[in-house]
């Protein structure tokens, strides 16, 4: 059956067979459509795994979505509870009800009232779902659980013929029926429905591993069309149901070259095109109290800064504690949440599986279309590492295919080697930093480094990662003789340098002084000279000047006595 | 399927379903079938024959056509046919089936114990 050209046939044909959407998200995926439109389709599982739901979900999506009303007849359930019980899913039943788009029938089927005498048939039923569909013009029937008529009717041959004709009327009908039905010892149902509905079988199973439990649906078979074979991990809860088609999608995301900043000035300094590519993934890994949700937040703040829609799934931290511990690094998230752009979506990663949580994110993340998603930290997902790994692998694919920025944090042990660690995760990484403890001198100081970041230039540089009041700082760290130095090593030594540049300024002031000293005590000197060289001189001139007036005075007297002497000849 | 049955089962015909039942004393029965069938007819003259051998003047039977009156079926919860519905005196029975098994008939409608 399962040969190469019977499933290529099936994919052949798909678009001939005729199909009703069930509404809901994923499940129309892996069927290629939904269900087979018409004809009955067997929906089994063990208690518990959400038949009832789902057929309820089947029938309510197609009366509000697909103008397709239904009739749920009920064996099991009365129809006030089968009502309340869905008003949890967010249903509202009982106005779908008085609108005609549907309509609940609860066939009571009491073993001890009834007495059996002769020979009897099922047209009461046929009689009575007919009405039903006729007056709300239905085009979808369920029928939950059918197999409550083997417990309630004696004969089993009766009923099988019947049961028989009951899907053959069905088809005739051209309604789109589910059929429910309880799993059974070693066949798919107790009662062996499967050997009447043979167009399309499912099958939802509800398994508990690691205590935790997680609900499959997984399509046995569907005649007539090609169909995923895997089990998908489907959710219930306020939103209904969702089922996630998390086949790993191709390598074919379109790349973006936009920058997007990193929140932190000085990071983006460090990374070549000034921040993060837009569409890509980051990790942060780092070891307790490094600083990693800081970081995150930062980035979720630039990001709502630009009017980005940013989804923050957290795993371990309240987001009211989030809020006020990011208040005290001075990031104000409060006013980001209230505007719409920033949601929070937190849980325990033991509140449900690994696959669960990755509905959740899945579904999360097409409804909320954000920008940028966090997950923090990814180190508290449980499972085996390899299960952890295929479904982070499955979410990175999943953001990147919608051009979403991804920031992961992850928490390394102490004392792991730093590349070694991260779920494997590094190839799927585009840039990775790394926050580190360096300690030295009693202290631990937090380090940051990027180890990778494809597709740009990226600083090599160790900077020591401050966390102020005022937010994130890198502070590039002391390199120098005495190696890489942080914390207050750092500010030693720095001080050191300052004291070193304060001294040499010092002692050139001091010298020129001297100089200046110096230059002032020649002055005096050369003054002092010259003033005696001028003393002196002026002594000489005056000595000068006398003995001319003196030889003159000679001169004077030695005529004058030569002229008294020539006078007494 | 007698012409005399086929004339009962005509007479017997309700033409309006949903009246109260009126408690003379009577036992009042209902016979819901889908239809004219070789089945009904039957469930209709092995009612009539037990009725006159254990509650002479005692009963009145309707019978009910769901096919005429499809909005019955789900109020009065019928599922299988032929279905006899004791409707008085109360509690409420049902008995589901052509009524060939007249003993079977007979502990459903309370008129003899099961042994």
């Amino acid at each position: 059956m399962t040969d190469r050209s019977t499933l290529l046939k099936d994919a052949a044909t798909t678009s001939a067979l005729a199909k009703a959407a069930t509404g809901i998200s994923g499940f129309d995926e892996i069927t290629l459509g939904g269900l087979p439109a018409g004809r009955p389709t067997l929906v089994c599982g063990g208690p518990g795994c959400g038949k009832t739901l789902f057929a309820m979900t089947f029938l309510v999506n197609g009366a509000t979505q697909f103008d397709e009303p239904g009739v749920f007849m009920s064996f099991e359930e009365a129809s006030e509870d089968l009502v309340k019980n869905v008003v949890s899913l967010g249903y509202d039943v009982q106005s779908l009800i008085d609108e005609n788009r549907l309509a609940l029938d609860y066939v009571r089927v009491e073993k001890g009232e009834i007495e059996e005498a002769g020979e009897y048939d099922l047209d009461g039923l046929f009689v009575r779902l007919g009405y039903a569909i006729d007056q709300i013009g239905a085009k979808r029937v369920v029928l939950d659980t059918l197999e409550v008529l083997f417990a309630g009717l004696g004969n089993s041959d009766i009923l099988r013929a019947e049961l028989r004709r009951l899907f053959a009327w069905l088809k005739e009908k051209g309604v789109t029926a589910v059929i429910t039905a309880e799993r059974g010892e070693g066949s798919l149902t107790r009662y062996g429905l499967e050997e009447y509905i043979s167009d399309c079988v499912l099958f939802l199973d509800n398994r508990v591993e690691h205590q935790i439990t997680t609900r499959r649906i997984r399509v046995v078979k569907y005649r007539g069309s090609a169909h995923g074979t895997n089990e998908y991990p489907f959710l219930i809860d306020d939103q209904g149901i969702s089922v996630l088609p998390i086949t790993s999608a191709g390598l074919s995301h379109s790349t973006n070259n936009e920058a997007v900043s990193t929140g932190v000035a000085s990071l983006d300094g460090m990374l070549g095109i000034g921040g993060f590519y837009r569409g890509s993934s980051v990790l942060i890994s780092g070891t307790a109290g490094t600083g990693k949700t800081s970081l995150a937040s930062h980035f979720v703040e630039a990001a709502c800064r630009r009017g980005e829609k940013c989804l923050y799934f957290a795993f371990e931290e309240s987001p009211a504690q989030i809020v006020r511990n990011m208040r005290s690094i001075g990031i104000d998230l409060e006013p980001m949440i209230a505007s719409g752009l920033l949601r929070f979506e937190a849980a325990r990663p033991s509140l449900f599986g690994l696959e669960m949580h990755l509905a959740r994110m899945h579904r999360e993340i097409e409804k909320f279309k954000p920008d940028v998603v966090v997950l923090d930290p990814i180190s508290s997902l449980r499972g085996e590492q390899g299960e952890v790994h295929s479904a982070l692998l499955r979410v990175i694919d999943l953001l990147k295919s919608r051009g979403t920025t991804a920031l992961l944090t992850n928490l390394n042990s102490a004392g792991q080697a730093v590349e070694g660690t991260d779920l494997g995760m590094s190839s799927l990484m585009d840039t990775w930093l790394s926050l580190v403890h360096v300690e030295s001198n009693g202290e631990r100081n937090r380090g940051l480094y990027i180890l990778k970041s494809r597709g740009m230039s990226h600083s090599n540089q160790v900077r020591e990662f401050e966390i102020t009041s005022s937010g994130v700082q890198l502070v590039s760290t002391y390199l120098g003789s005495g190696g890489v130095l942080t914390g207050s090593a750092r500010i030693a030594r720095e001080a050191a340098d300052a004291a070193d540049a304060l001294r040499r300024t010092q002692e050139s002031t001091r010298k020129r002084r001297d100089m200046e000293r110096r230059r002032a005590a020649v002055n005096r000197q050369i003054a002092e000279l010259q003033a005696s060289l001028d003393a002196e001189e002026d002594e000489v001139s005056e000595w000068l000047t006398q003995d001319e007036a003196r030889e003159n005075s000679y001169l004077r007297e030695r005529d004058a006595m030569a002229t008294r002497r020539g006078a007494a000849e | 399927m007698t012409s005399e049955d086929s004339d009962a089962f005509d007479a017997a015909l309700l033409d309006q379903g949903d009246g109260e039942a009126v408690d003379d004393g009577h036992y009042n029965l209902r016979l819901y079938v889908a239809g004219k069938t070789p089945k009904s007819v039957a469930a209709l003259s092995n009612l009539q024959k037990i009725c006159a051998e254990h509650l002479a003047g005692r009963f009145r039977i309707e019978v009910v056509d769901l096919l005429e009156h499809p909005q019955l079926a789900a109020g009065d919860q019928i599922l299988a046919v032929p279905t006899l519905v004791r409707r008085l005196p109360p509690p409420l029975k049902r008995i589901i089936g052509n009524l060939s098994d007249s003993e079977r008939v007979l502990v459903g409608l309370d008129l003899r114990k099961e042994e």
